[in-house]
């Protein structure tokens, strides 16, 4: 296990680098001992988070998506920021299926699938200050996982 | 990364084998196919084959939910089949499994009924 490695990335806000984010996530979380369905979990909220950024950020066009990446002992750490146009009330935007979007194919379910699938999600956003969004996973422990698998 | 799409009509019915990530893009795609069908057919039978897709995000459930409703008022129906174990809890989490049926095979899908 590699302790301490990080990794930034900076990209325009696409609908292409959606997955180019969400694989560069899942490369530098599985240096961590994530089971398969936890490293899915990490995916979905990367993938929700940067399509927020595509969807939301810049309604003028493109604007530059960075994202920090961190593994240590206190787990994965992932920060998603932009430079848009920031969300004007962030407890309303995390509300299971609030969107400001006028596509009904659009959910607003974002928010809600990042906060279920990590360990903690804090959204910092002002509006015409862009957006951050900073995420946390910790593999469950291998220890307990191993005596849960255990036949009784 | 992308994702490849299999049109297959038989009868009134339209099977749409995916391949791929059913993300931003994907759900583009997928949205492209599934509307050029119910444009031309108005209504039938749409089934999804997810067998192969590796990746759904809120962005692909929102493609396969608006499908839905568009088939819904149309008096029309959707299935899914086979979505890999990895991928249910995402549709899960969006209520998909409460709308439509979800089988195993694509044979089933001919003979399960509409909700």
């Amino acid at each position: 296990m590699t302790k301490g490695n990080w990794l930034q990335l900076k990209f325009p806000s696409r609908p292409e680098n959606v997955a180019v984010a969400r694989l560069a996530a899942a490369a530098l979380a599985s240096q961590l001992d994530f089971t398969l369905p936890e490293m899915e979990e990490i995916k979905v909220a990367v993938s929700e988070a940067v399509s927020n950024c595509v969807l939301h950020a810049y309604p003028q066009g493109e604007g530059p998506v960075e994202m920090e990446m961190r593994v240590g002992e206190e787990g994965l750490f992932i920060t998603v920021t932009d430079k848009g146009q920031g969300i004007l009330d962030v407890n309303r935007a995390r509300e299971p299926t609030f969107t400001t979007s006028r596509d009904p194919d659009h959910l607003g379910l974002g928010f809600t699938f990042m906060e279920n699938f990590m360990d903690d999600l804090e959204v910092e956003s002002a509006p015409g200050r862009g957006t951050q969004v900073r995420m946390r996973k910790k593999p469950a422990d291998v220890y307990s996982k191993a005596a849960g698998e255990e036949p009784s | 990364m992308g994702l490849e799409i299999e049109a297959v009509p038989k009868g009134t019915s339209l099977f749409l084998r995916l391949r791929g990530d059913l993300d931003m893009e994907g759900a583009r795609l997928f949205r492209e196919a599934a509307d050029e069908w119910l444009d031309g057919a108005g209504t039938g039978k749409l089934v999804v084959n997810l067998a192969e897709v590796a990746f759904v995000d809120s962005t692909g459930v929102g493609a396969l939910l608006g499908r839905y409703r568009r088939l819904r008022a149309q008096r029309g129906s959707m299935v899914l089949v086979s979505p890999k174990p990895h991928v249910r809890p995402v549709l899960e989490m969006a209520g998909i499994p409460r709308l439509m049926p979800i089988v195993e095979h694509e044979a089933q899908a001919q003979e399960v009924d509409a909700r």
